[in-house]
């Protein structure tokens, strides 16, 4: 009997060990926010349909950090490149006035492109810096972030609903996506199951497929290069695996994805933030996945799902919670600690440092 | 034995050791006549913001030198110099005796980050900086919960100047006014018709011939060895972790009497944003000077203060003169700021890679001269 026992608490240690600490305090925090939010007169429906919402909106760009971790260039920092390419995507289809659903598709087509050739430049930078690829991913974010203000306020753009109204040139601060891809994904399909609780299929169908692409791509021959390349460069060498060019491939997914994630995003938000807006987009996806279980050096398809879900959930209800238990909002306060905290961590742990 | 380079060699060396720099004094030197400035006015801006940054930036200093790169967490210190302010405006201290208190505030909450800090990156080997600039964002949400939650509730805060109508919290800005300009006012000197804050000018002088002392103490010595080789100065007999700790420690006491120093010459206190920026500016100006992640003197302080606000003070101007609008000179020197530390980071990692082939060289050239 005490045997039974013993080994049913060691089991049960095992996976509190290999689920993590951190994951199981944000998991507690989120169910305990939910089970408050009907005492407190919050909603539960709304409560679940935004946090649906905000996964749909947020899981791309988290999936988009998988390649680049998984061939060992670390977390992915650089993620406003890819957002970068995703925004030239957006406004050039605006731009060339496609409506409706038509014009998501050709923002796809238009990002695509922009994507491949920044991940590329992206990637080669990174193969000539291994080992300080975070530090340096995180400043080619923000510069090139600062490149692109620039650049909007020069680019022919000339569609009026995107350019400043006086000046009739430069692009405006945000730009509303009404009329052409607003909400394209979270229509499509979506189950309404009471008045407050509406499932977004389209995003989550979008997810999905992306989601299955990239987990079909790992099992292939040159997914699973990827993967040794990430674990360990010199045996990747040694059997003849081109590594830098393994490392430049999972970037230009890295930055493809980023830009799916920020069309995917604008899509339901509603509008698309230019300027400074992407700056800080890379440290809330890189949060998110870390929450999920992923480490420096490992991600899974579950580290982005349960990293998102849990990362959004607590988003969508610590405002909505807090504010109605103690009147004050501390969610901002919250966010900030959660995610810098979780990165912390992340960086911190000593079986990741050896690489 | 060293290498025997030819002059080609030697140009491109020297080059790629000052890429930054030279790109710096390009930018400069089309920007100032664009901007239409005179050249008094230049002068007189470009030293009231050496007095304004240089500590900040010299603060830098002892981390690189004990070889943890760009110390990002130098934030840590603004934010505790930020706290010692806040105090002061709600005791109402002014002048040189209030910026004293709030240095004096600010250095117990400087060491105990300080220690925290060194603690968390002597886990983090080999990723100091990324995980220094993380650990800056992290502690800036501990600070917005202390000051915009805490301060009025918790820690009295008396001054209705300073608190948030709604009862607690401190306001967006604050008005340093009490000890504005009191340390750049004490003692100030006109040459050619240029103000010279020389007080301030004296302390920087002051905390840079501390520095140069400091490098040749036991301690310093230690933190040179420790930033060659960890294990190196390990088997040598010094405490490795230690030595990291307390560089961190001095580098974020110094960035807290700063922030003051900075503060006190603006007037206003930003109380979310001012602490938020300082580190990458600080980090931007060293670089331009010519430092690199592993090498920086003090004159490379001097020369990027110098350098980097130039091209700060022209480039909205130069901008609008050039294509009309200001805002596109803003933004322009916001990228090159960003520009200029990613350009450095990825120097120095090329040229970590290039030096072990140098090493290589030599030994083929010694075989050479053998054979």
């Amino acid at each position: 009997m005490n045997i039974k026992v013993e080994k049913i608490i060691s089991a049960l240690t095992q996976w509190m060990r290999s689920f993590g600490l951190p994951r199981i305090i944000i998991g507690l925090f989120l169910l305990m926010l939910f089970i408050a939010a009907p005492f407190v007169g919050v909603n539960i429906g709304t409560s679940l349909s935004d946090t649906f919402n905000r996964f749909g909106m947020n899981a791309v760009m988290v999936l988009a950090m998988v390649p680049m971790i998984h061939s060992g260039c670390g977390l992915n920092f650089g993620l406003p490149l890819g957002i970068i390419a995703g925004l030239l995507g957006g406004t050039l289809s605006m731009q060339f006035n496609f409506t409706g659903p038509t014009s998501f598709l050709m923002a796809i087509v238009f990002a695509t492109p922009f994507a491949v050739i920044f991940g590329w430049g992206y990637g080669q930078l990174l193969n000539r810096v291994k080992g300080g690829e975070m530090m340096i991913a995180t400043y080619v974010g923000f510069s090139s972030v600062a490149f692109m203000c620039i650049m909007w306020l020069l680019l022919p753009y000339s569609n009026p609903t995107m350019v400043w109204g006086y000046a009739g040139k430069g692009l405006r601060t945000t730009i509303s996506t009404e009329g052409y891809y607003l909400h394209v994904l979270n229509d499509f399909l979506s189950i309404r199951i009471t008045e407050h609780l509406t499932i977004p299929t389209g995003m989550f169908l979008f997810f999905g497929l992306l989601a299955l692409i990239i987990w079909a791509f790992l099992h292939t021959k040159t997914g699973t290069a990827m993967t040794a390349v990430g674990s360990n460069p010199v045996f990747a060498r040694a059997s003849g695996i081109h590594v830098d060019n393994i490392r430049a491939l999972s970037v230009v997914m890295s930055t493809w994805l980023g830009a799916l994630g920020i069309l995917a995003y604008q899509q339901s938000f509603g509008f698309i933030q230019l300027y400074m807006g992407p700056f800080y987009m890379a440290l809330p996806a890189v949060s998110a996945i870390l929450i999920g279980g992923a480490s420096v050096n490992k991600a899974t398809i579950t580290n982005v799902i349960v990293g998102t879900f849990l990362f959004q959930g607590i988003l969508t209800m610590t405002p909505s919670v807090m504010n109605s238990m103690i009147k004050t909002d501390m969610s901002e306060v919250i966010r900030i600690i959660v995610s810098n905290g979780m990165i912390l961590y992340a960086l911190t742990r000593k079986t990741e440092a050896t690489r | 034995m060293t290498l025997q380079r030819t002059k080609a060699q030697k140009v491109k060396r020297f080059l790629g050791n000052n890429t930054v720099t030279i790109l710096f004094l390009v930018i400069c030197a089309f920007g100032i006549p664009l901007s239409g400035y005179s050249a008094n006015y230049l002068a007189s801006e470009v030293v009231v913001r050496i007095a304004r940054n240089s500590f900040l930036i010299v603060s830098l200093l002892i981390p690189i030198l004990a070889g943890m790169g760009l110390n990002f967490g130098m934030t840590l210190g603004a934010m505790a110099g930020q706290i010692g302010l806040i105090f002061i405006s709600d005791w109402g201290i002014v002048g040189i005796p209030g910026m004293l208190l709030a240095m004096i505030i600010s250095t117990p909450i400087s060491v105990a980050l300080g220690i925290w800090c060194g603690k968390i990156l002597n886990m983090a080997k080999g990723r100091e900086m990324v995980t220094s600039y993380i650990i800056g964002f992290f502690m800036n949400g501990i600070y917005q919960l202390v000051v915009l939650y805490g301060m009025g509730v918790i820690i009295p805060i008396r001054s209705n100047a300073l608190v948030l109508p709604r009862g607690y919290g401190i306001r967006n800005t604050v008005n340093l006014i009490g000890i504005r300009k009191s340390l750049d006012n004490l003692m100030t000197i006109r040459v050619f018709g240029i103000p010279i804050p020389l007080s301030t000018l004296i302390v920087i002088a002051l905390l840079c011939i501390f520095i140069l002392w400091f490098k040749k103490t036991k301690l310093g010595q230690d933190m040179r060895a420790v930033g060659q080789d960890m294990e190196v100065a390990r088997a040598a007999g010094i405490k490795v972790e230690h030595t990291r700790i307390v560089s961190i420690v001095i580098s974020t006491v110094f960035a807290g009497y700063g922030m003051i120093i900075y503060l006190q010459n603006i007037g206003t206190l930003n109380t979310y944003n001012s602490h938020m920026q300082i580190g990458m500016f600080s980090v931007a100006a060293l670089l331009v000077g010519g430092a690199t992640v592993s090498h920086a003197k003090v004159r490379n302080v001097f020369l990027g203060v110098i350098l980097f606000h130039l091209m700060f003070i022209v480039s909205p101007m130069a901008g609008k003169n050039l294509i009309g609008q200001a805002q596109l000179g803003e933004y322009f020197r916001v990228f090159v700021s960003y520009g200029v530390i990613t350009v450095s980071l990825v120097l120095y990692e090329v040229r970590k890679k290039h030096d072990r082939g140098i090493a290589g060289q030599i030994l083929a050239q010694e075989q050479e001269v053998k054979a």
